[in-house]
């Protein structure tokens, strides 16, 4: 699969501060990759030299094999998580707007939004909307999508409408870039990288990310006062349903829980994708 | 004592916003509905703490001062530093003087504002404005806490804290209602709701609503849409068949707590349409 985008080594710095520190990623035809990061984590700053808005300090950023330019940028579609569409516009005059400030050949209007080509799209239900912005990025036929959180905030339906419409567009040979804060629209990438103070910290599938992390799973008949004795020590711990999970390792948590005479059933179980992610991105950092 | 809501609808002029929703919120629990934009999960919350009328059914609340209710958008004063934004809602509920500054130290230190107390709101992060919004509504220990998507665009970390406050309060007593976008947020719950179009779609356990789901459940490993009712996930699709006739070519597999829900909304879709085979 011939890479679209790629970074070798890039750094970004501000002043002082180091906000994007020697990241390679790489972002191939066909395939949906997933950036994570906390707040802070250099994602924003990582697209913008990506985009070509901002220039790496130092190292290599490639966008079809050169740097990010004019010529480039008309060949990658971009969906910010506020949409960029013109809420007082109808569906088919954003299209329109859209297809001539790239100088795109006059398509028709996909089906997907055909039923509300005359809406104002400041009038549309969310899920429409983001499928209009879909529909608006992939109109110049870009070959790099860049999409920040595509699916937040809808209902099913429309999610696994848009997830279509995404990976249909891969199908054709789009590489898409997906960042993100939601572990449901993580999961349904190809690959993730996770970036923490700047830097790559886990990258690789869903189950390379988790590497086999665990988590400590407390059951306990009060699991009000287990959580109070747990949260009491400063742990992050997480309730669920009425079971409590809890980063750290089994036999230091009964004990505890023992000294503060509560019987528990304590043991270990594989961490999710959210729970390996704060644990990955907490590991070395101190907030 | 146990609040909720009994077949309460909302109608707002020709449209029903609410219909026929029955949710209870016990104490020392968390309840999460889930739902998309316009499927009703604001207006639900707001019928519970009394700030929209039902026109049918009825709502159980404690009175005002013994509810804490964060709204989806704001829920703080961006004008006002960390420690006014407490003043403020602690004068509101009626907590002043020792009792303010000793509940205030104790919810910053919580949520990891201490060192923030004189900056002012609009200068937080989401993260952290999300933090104290929740701090401000758990200050006077209300025994029922409502709040509207309390972790949107929050990232994993803060969300991880946020949670471990709310839960805090459930742990203390308190019966907790929040609502959520995202579908991987349900398992926090005892009680998950899911909420489409003003209509309740499926209710329980997470677990429960998972082991209910009916018929067979498939992958089909290929780029080409299956026959039936298919969704595209990852790389592959899904396929639900309602009768448990998979089709050729579709490997079975257990449904997971978000496939549950992408079933729930297909056959209540099927039932919209009065398809008798998504039924």
């Amino acid at each position: 699969m011939p890479t679209l985008a790629e970074t070798r080594g890039a750094t970004r710095r501000f002043g002082s501060f180091t906000a994007v520190d020697s990241v390679d990623v790489a972002v191939n035809s066909r395939e949906v990759v997933g950036l994570l990061g906390a707040n802070g984590a250099g994602k924003t700053t990582l697209i913008r030299m990506l985009l070509g808005l901002l220039r790496p300090s130092s190292g290599e950023v490639l966008l079809f094999d050169s740097s990010p330019s004019m010529a480039t940028r008309r060949r990658l579609g971009y969906v910010p998580q506020t949409l960029g569409l013109y809420d007082d516009m109808t569906v088919r005059e954003n299209w329109m707007f859209t297809s001539a400030a790239f100088s795109a050949a006059r398509l028709p209007l996909p089906a997907s939004i055909r039923d509300v080509s005359d809406d104002l799209v400041g009038r549309l239900p969310l899920g429409l909307q983001r499928r209009v912005a879909f529909a608006v990025a992939f109109s110049h036929q870009p070959e790099l999508l860049v999409l920040d959180e595509p699916t937040s905030g809808v209902g099913p339906l429309s999610r696994a409408r848009l997830w279509q419409d995404i990976r249909d567009s891969a199908d054709r040979g789009t590489g898409v870039l997906v960042t993100t804060h939601n572990m449901e629209e993580a999961e349904q990438c190809d690959r993730l990288v996770v970036m923490a103070s700047g830097q790559v910290v886990a990258h690789g599938t869903v189950a390379d990310v988790i590497a086999g992390r665990e988590i400590v799973q407390v059951r306990c008949a009060s699991w009000q006062r287990a959580f109070e004795v747990l949260d009491a020590e400063g742990l992050i711990v997480q309730l669920q349903g009425e079971a409590l999970r809890v980063p750290g390792s089994a036999r230091p948590i009964q004990e505890l829980l023992a000294r503060h005479d509560l019987q528990a059933s304590v043991s270990m179980e594989p961490a999710n994708l959210e729970e390996a992610f704060v644990s990955i991105v907490t590991a070395g950092t101190s907030r | 004592m146990s609040w909720g809501l009994e077949d309460a609808s909302v109608r707002f002029g020709s449209k029903l916003a609410l219909d026929g929703v029955t949710l209870r919120v016990d104490p020392s629990t968390v309840g999460i509905v889930v739902g998309g934009d316009g499927a009703g999960k604001s207006t639900l919350l707001r019928a519970l703490v009394g700030l929209v009328q039902l026109s049918g059914g009825v709502a159980r609340r404690p009175v005002k001062n013994d509810i804490g209710y964060v709204p989806a958008t704001a829920g703080l004063y961006v004008d006002l530093t960390v420690d006014e934004n407490l003043a403020f809602s602690g004068g509101a509920y009626g907590v002043r003087g020792a009792e303010l500054a000793r509940r205030s130290a104790h919810l910053l230190e919580r949520i990891g504002l201490t060192q923030a107390r004189s900056r002012l709101g609009g200068q937080l992060s989401g993260g952290m404005q999300r933090k104290l919004a929740v701090g401000m509504a758990l200050l006077h220990r209300p025994p029922l806490l409502v709040l509207d998507e309390p972790t949107t665009g929050v990232d994993p970390v803060s969300r991880a804290e946020l949670w471990r406050l709310i839960s805090g309060a459930a742990a203390e007593g308190t019966a907790v209602i929040a609502a959520t976008t995202y579908v991987d947020e349900a398992h926090r719950a005892s009680t998950v709701m899911l909420l489409e179009q003003g209509r309740p779609i499926a209710i329980g356990a997470p677990a429960e609503i998972t082991a209910s789901v009916p018929g067979a459940l498939g992958v089909v490993r290929s780029t080409a849409q299956p026959e039936g009712l298919a969704w595209r996930w990852g790389a592959a699709w899904r396929v639900w068949a309602p009768s448990d006739d998979l089709p050729s070519g579709a490997e079975r597999l257990e449904p997971d707590f978000e496939d549950a829900v992408m079933i729930a909304a297909l056959s209540d879709q099927g039932a919209e349409r009065g398809d008798a085979h998504a039924r």
